[in-house]
């Protein structure tokens, strides 16, 4: 039996192969949402549908899905709070910059408890300082290095490529869904249509004719990179270096270049770099297991992210700034 | 231009990368500002008070590149001690008068010179590009002061003209923040002289005004100031949200222009003759000198043999306007019963055209309609399932309109080429054949051109001779009989009569009848027999100066990419800094050489100065970059071609909350043009019932009116529904909730829309009050797969004076909670049908409605 | 970093045994390749490619069409080009979906007068209407003369309204034969 520490099997051996990943720099992520195009246009893919009632949001898309392989990911710190933004106000009130009009006093004040939990004022300046941030994210099948999707498929549809992707084979897949929940990041789904899994391949088969997959071709600001793994992790970790250079101190890489034993999911062929903490952009703080012992539910990933669309997730969001100001760096995750 | 342009954003994303400072001025924040370095939210429609704050600043504290300014602008020149600025009479220029709405540009004058008369001739706007450069402008003797302190001079007249556009002026009528103002201006400054250059890059957000053209002329201003035209990096940049919209006006398909930005003929008393067009048209000195040429040589291309001398090259064959025959003032004549029949291609009038509902009701009294498209668009099936018809207002069976829906082919099913925003002109060949009866629109000209031709054969009447003799020799290849798109381009391109060789260029054009040429500005496209619209050499861009790529497509004029790059080089034609060479003089082979097409005569000494009585281009001296202006300088100040002041001047939008603090006794630009009908109801400013600011803007995932998007379902997903962007303390005011519905309204229409509540929104203080503004997307309509109220409802028809475009991006709303209660235009039901007794009329319907009639 | 090896060879060849080897992949990890699978390749390999340039913003981009036997099999961003360097933005990206839209019009629609419904109509016939029609309106709204009695020699029966979309060559063409026929109500998206 597979252990945490194992490695899945290579099923196709290939000369020369080495690991192909993608590097995702949400730092300039414009938010196009060209990859989820580009994608659905390489694989044949159906328009889907969209996900209503995601009030101010540009994103539709919800989550990845069977017939959805990339997904821009909106990182709403824009969602209004009259309340926060009167409390701040009074909290910057020495700043002077006075850039909005008074808001009329309003009795409830929702953060309340946020400010008083923590360092006070200082916290609800931090959130509107932030005010100002909408982050893009475009989120992808991770390709683990120890993927609970593959180590629960009983038929042998899920395999590792000769690249070290993690690809699903539909002309083997008999729908049984074990994959579904084994994921900790919630990326395979079934197709409703015909319960088949689905998920990225990482366009396995255009890497077999040496080209790079289709979104990460299109993105139009190379905030998608592809590339062999180990190259890509050296260029992630000197823009991180670079980032920090620049003040961007929160800068930090989820699922690469951890210490061997903090390795989410033994490490991320796609990995990001991301600036906010991982819940918000509905990502597991931790994913260290392929046998899921350990695993945050995706399902309660999302639910926190749905909760940052209600004015009580600002809450959740200065609490989670306080988190990423005292672990600023990518060893927290 | 993240939002809308979002591949274009990949090189300032790379610039960013470099340490280039990004800055975002929008209504709305929106995925450009969440990439910029610095966003500032600005009222929309005040861009005039703020550029001119940032002009001011410079000037006061003497930031401007003086050299440049001195050398290469008309900061110098003397003007006509007749002028009176803005400053003197409360908002207005000297020469305005109120019956007509227009002014007498007699007074702008540079002191010593004139403008040729055009006798009897109605002012209206007109886009040529000669008129815009002193087209017609005699120099006489200008009068310079290098100095720059006569108090005539335009510098100082600009210091006069924006000394009140303190940042606290900008602060009280843009809602910008002196801290942010000053962060602005000072990222402006900081990034100019030698070493350095700034770039404006613009889009909708500037053109649909009523003061459009003054909006960009202000940046034109700034960017002159601070030595940033006709340098790498710099200039101005027109983010055009078309394919090809650029070459819509270069090989136009507007009314008031002929190719190559040449004007259509205006009709005047007695015989026009082509002599007196071209003394009109062309211009003594600089580049407008080659005029004769330029107008003759399409007339030889269009109407071949029968253009001879004798035949005055059939000129007088050519229609006259008479007014203005624009888009709107068209449509406002076919409302009254005046226009027969329409040809929309590739257009959505229906959900894209200003006031939507009065567009829809003018189709209904066409006697047909041709709509080419690839989908079943709303301008094809307004009879069927248009708001007038949902609401009963229109009834289908009492539609008269005959509508012929034509498929058209896609841009891979038909090969020619798209003129992008650089003005690079890029050739598409052709990857399959159109499905079934689509055809391009190539082949729909050409078919219906011989069908005309043959109806009209051997007609000897007066008003046939152009269709008669109108040279229609496309070859034609293949099953589909599609015409020889190359032999098109080569006639834009242009020939010589006797031997059909391509011309290398536009210098080669004759005014005797031995060239032709469609098109004069694209001349050199088909040099030597070959597209070289259609070469594909990228070359090494990572090279110095590899970004400009010469051998990919080709650019007009002469493959130039960037315009006026003289600029780049000092007087005496040396780089300004090595950082920034472009073009300089290369004095061992006595020529220009550089990155680039030189944008000069190649042999012109940088040291040559030309004689008091040289004419053409022997006028221009060798340290003049704007030759084609007559006095080859830039134009901080306009002594002729605009029609609305010399100098950009704030002026309230047409609909606005609040009044013009600087010039309270005008407000808006007296020149606008408003077509007061009952149909086309104005809100006043500060009225009350519509306090709320409505700006329109593009998402990245949909086109324009939908046509092209709405009917994908890809696109469809990502963005299915009507919205509208509100800040959250007027949705808290008006109980609307974030995800539910509200409605829009106007006196126009009533739209509704799922509300977003955000901050990408803030409410700004303007002088005494708070000023909210509502971000509406325009992308829907009621047909495609995606359906939705159309903004454009909501829009009144008023128009810039230059340019005839509407003011949607700034117009006054009102907001409330819900869904709308009856069909979104019901509230003008039957004013299209009120009180039009009157005459369509016959040329300009503003001329029909003056203003002092209703006002 | 990377994982480990394969298995041992024999090990391998025993997975290739019906039952035995399927029942080793139950939740085991390993497991094998598909025909499918093995077979897999960029299915625009060896295709023709036509190289465009994107029907939608004015940046330009350059794409490459890829065909098979007349049918449209990919469009995607082209490499060579210094604009967009392969890159697409979501528009541009589904160009594909654009020709191959599900309402795609292949024939002529249509609406009689005072119609409440779409009829067919033969591609020849309908130019032949348009072109009878087109005539007639210029005779109807044609003037030698203006009202002060100064030439116009024009019409103002027809009127064109044309989408930037549209090709610098079809723009001559329409801006060619409606000023010949004396309209001058020629316009465009670029004035909108």
């Amino acid at each position: 039996m597979s252990t945490g520490s194992a490695h899945t099997e290579i099923a196709i051996h290939r000369s020369g192969a080495q690991r192909m990943g993608f590097f995702t720099d949400t730092t300039v992520c414009i938010g196009c949402k060209a990859c989820e195009v580009a994608c659905k246009q390489w694989n044949d893919l159906p328009a889907d549908g969209s996900v209503p009632g995601k009030g101010a949001s540009y994103d539709y898309t919800g989550d990845l899905s069977a017939s959805t392989w990339r997904h821009v990911r909106f990182v709403e710190l824009l969602e209004p709070s009259p309340q926060l933004r009167e409390e701040a106000q009074r909290a910057l009130e020495s700043g002077g910059g006075n850039k909005f009009p008074a808001i009329p006093a309003s009795g409830a004040i929702d953060l309340v408890d946020a400010a008083q939990a923590g360092d006070g004022a200082a916290d609800v300046a931090e959130a509107v300082s932030k005010m100002g941030d909408w982050v893009f994210m475009s989120d992808v099948c991770k390709h683990c290095t120890n993927a609970g999707c593959l180590d629960a498929c009983p038929t042998g549809a899920l395999i590792r490529t000769e690249h070290q992707t993690v690809v699903l084979q539909p002309d083997v897949c008999n729908g049984c869904g074990y994959c579904v929940p084994a994921c900790p990041f919630g990326v395979v789904d079934r197709d409703p249509q015909d319960g088949r899994a689905g998920k990225c391949t990482l366009c396995y088969d255009r890497l077999e004719d040496g080209l790079e997959p289709a979104c990460a071709k299109s993105c139009p600001t190379d905030s998608i990179q592809f590339g062999p793994h180990e190259e890509l992790v050296e260029i992630a970790s000197r823009r991180v270096a670079r980032l920090h250079e620049r003040g961007i101190e929160g800068a930090y890489l989820y699922g690469a270049g951890d210490e061997p034993d903090e390795q989410l999911a033994g490490g991320l062929g796609a990995f990001f770099l991301l600036t906010e903490p991982p819940e918000l952009y509905g990502l597991p703080a931790q994913a260290d297991s392929p046998v899921q012992e350990n695993v945050v539910p995706a399902t309660l990933a999302a639910v926190g992210a749905g909760l940052l669309a209600s004015a009580g997730a600002v809450i959740a969001f200065v609490a989670a700034g306080r988190l990423s100001r005292r672990r600023p760096v990518r060893e927290s995750w | 231009m993240a939002e809308a342009h979002p591949v274009g954003f990949r090189w300032v994303m790379k610039a960013k990368e470099r340490g280039a400072r990004v800055i975002h001025i929008d209504p709305r924040y929106s995925r450009t500002s969440q990439l910029a370095d610095t966003y500032v939210a600005i009222r929309a429609g005040t861009d005039v008070a703020f550029l001119g704050g940032i002009i001011r600043h410079v000037l006061e504290t003497e930031s401007y590149f003086r050299d440049y300014v001195i050398q290469y602008t008309n900061a110098s020149t003397i003007i006509n001690e007749q002028f009176r600025d803005t400053e003197e009479l409360d908002g207005l220029f000297s020469g305005f008068n109120p019956d007509t709405g227009l002014y007498d540009r007699s007074s702008w004058m540079y002191e010593g010179g004139e403008v040729a008369s055009a006798a009897g001739v109605r002012e209206h706007s007109t886009e040529s590009f000669n008129e815009r450069t002193g087209a017609g402008m005699m120099m006489g003797n200008v009068e310079r002061d290098e100095t720059l302190q006569h108090p005539r001079c335009v510098f100082q007249i600009l210091r006069r003209h924006f000394s009140r556009y303190t940042p606290e002026m900008v602060e009280r009528i843009c809602g910008v923040s002196r801290e942010d103002f000053m962060a602005v201006a000072d990222a402006l400054i900081t990034n100019s002289g030698r070493e350095r250059t700034g770039m404006f890059c613009y889009a909708n957000g500037w053109t649909q005004h009523v003061e459009a053209v003054q909006m960009i002329r202000t940046a034109a201003i700034l960017q002159l100031l601070l030595g940033n035209v006709g340098r790498p990096g710099g200039g101005i940049m027109a983010l055009r949200g078309h394919a090809s919209i650029q070459g819509s006006t270069d090989v136009p398909t507007l009314y008031d222009l002929l190719p190559g930005y040449l004007s259509m003929p205006r009709a005047r008393e007695g015989h026009l003759t082509l002599e007196d067009y071209i003394d009109t048209g062309g211009a003594d000195r600089g580049w407008w000198s080659f005029f004769d040429t330029y107008i003759i040589s399409p007339l030889k291309a269009w109407f071949g043999d029968a253009a001879t001398k004798q035949s005055d090259y059939g000129f007088a064959h050519i229609p006259k306007l008479t007014g203005n025959h624009s888009h709107y003032a068209t449509m406002l004549r076919a409302l009254d019963g005046g226009v027969d029949g329409f040809f929309v291609m590739g257009q959505n009038p229906a959900v894209g055209s200003a006031h939507s509902g009065l567009q829809r009701r003018a189709l209904a009294k066409m006697k047909w309609l041709v709509v080419r498209d690839m989908a079943e668009i709303e301008t094809a099936t307004f009879w069927r399932n248009s708001p007038e018809v949902q609401s009963g207002e229109l009834r289908p069976e009492e539609i008269q309109t005959e509508v012929f829906l034509m498929p058209a082919a896609s841009h891979i099913e038909k090969e020619g080429t798209f003129t992008n925003t650089q003005r690079l002109v890029q050739f598409r060949d052709k990857a399959l054949d159109p499905p079934g009866d689509a055809r391009s629109e190539l082949w729909f000209m050409h078919h219906l051109a011989k069908r005309v031709k043959a109806h009209y054969a051997g007609s000897d009447r007066d008003r046939d001779w152009p269709i008669v003799n109108l040279k229609w020799g496309y070859p034609e290849h293949g099953e589909m009989r599609e015409p020889d798109v190359e032999a098109v381009l080569k006639e834009i391109n242009g020939y010589e009569v006797a031997s059909g060789r391509p011309l290398s260029s536009f210098t080669e054009l004759r005014s005797d009848g031995t060239t032709a040429c469609g098109c004069w500005i694209y001349s050199g496209i088909y040099e030597a027999g070959v597209n070289q619209a259609r070469r594909r050499r990228p070359g090494d861009i990572a090279a110095e100066g590899g970004t400009v790529s010469p051998e990919w497509a080709w650019a007009w004029p002469a493959n130039r990419r960037i315009l006026y790059n003289r600029a780049s080089a000092d007087p005496q034609g040396k780089p300004w800094s090595e950082r920034k060479r472009y073009v300089w003089w290369d004095e061992e082979q006595g020529r220009w050489t550089g990155y680039d097409v030189p944008d000069f005569p190649a042999d012109k000494r940088p040291d040559y100065r030309p004689e008091p009585d040289a004419r053409a281009m022997d006028a221009i001296g060798g340290a003049d970059p704007f030759m084609m202006m007559a006095d080859g300088r830039a134009w901080l100040y306009t002594p002729s071609g605009l029609l609305d002041g010399p100098l950009p001047t704030f002026y309230e939008p047409v609909e606005s909350p609040v009044k013009n603090l600087l010039y309270p006794k005008v407000g808006t630009d007296p020149a606008t043009i408003r077509w007061k009908r009952p149909e086309n109801p104005l809100h006043a400013t500060g009225d009350p019932r519509y306090p709320v600011v409505a700006t329109t803007f593009r998402l990245t995932e949909h086109h324009t009116a939908g046509g092209m998007s709405r009917s994908v379902p890809w696109l469809v997903e990502l963005q299915p529904e009507m919205f509208a962007e509100i800040d959250p303390q007027l949705a808290a005011d008006r109980g609307i909730e974030n995800g539910g519905w509200m409605t829009i309204v106007t006196e126009r229409a009533e739209i509704e829309a799922r509300a977003k509540v955000t901050d990408r929104l803030r409410p700004l203080r303007v002088e005494g009050c708070v000023v909210h503004q509502l971000g509406l997307p325009w992308h829907w309509g009621y047909s495609g797969l995606s359906r939705g109220d159309t903004t454009n409802d909501l829009g009144v028809l008023t128009a810039d004076p230059n340019v005839s475009i509407q003011e949607t991006k700034s117009f006054t709303c009102d907001v409330r909670a819900g869904r709308r209660h009856r069909a979104s235009t019901a509230r003008l039901a039957g004013a299209a049908l009120r009180g039009h007794d009157v005459e369509p009329s016959e040329d300009d319907p503003l001329a029909e409605n003056p203003k002092e009639a209703s006002e | 970093m990377t994982p480990s090896g394969s298995r041992p060879r024999s090990f391998e060849s025993l997975r290739r045994v019906p039952v035995i080897g399927r029942v080793m992949d139950w939740g085991m990890g390993p497991s094998a390749a598909s025909e499918r699978t093995r077979r897999a390749e960029a299915r625009i390999a060896g295709m023709k490619v036509t190289e465009s340039v994107c029907p939608f913003c004015a940046v330009g981009c350059g794409q490459l069409v890829y065909t098979r036997a007349g049918e449209l099999v990919d469009i995607e961003g082209n490499p060579r080009s210094p604009i967009n360097q392969g890159t697409l933005c979501p528009k541009g990206a589904s160009s594909r979906q654009l020709v191959q839209q599900p309402g795609r019009l292949t024939k002529v629609k249509y609406r009689r007068p005072g119609g409440s419904d779409w009829e067919e109509l033969e591609l020849e016939r309908a130019m032949d209407m348009i072109a009878e029609r087109m005539i007639a309106a210029r005779e109807d709204g044609w003037q030698d003369t203006d009202r002060h009695g100064w030439r116009v020699d024009r019409t103002l029966g027809l009127a064109h309204l044309g989408g930037a979309t549209l090709d610098n060559e079809e723009n001559y063409l329409i801006k060619k034969l409606f000023t010949a026929m004396g309209a001058i109500q020629i316009e465009n998206q670029a004035r909108i």
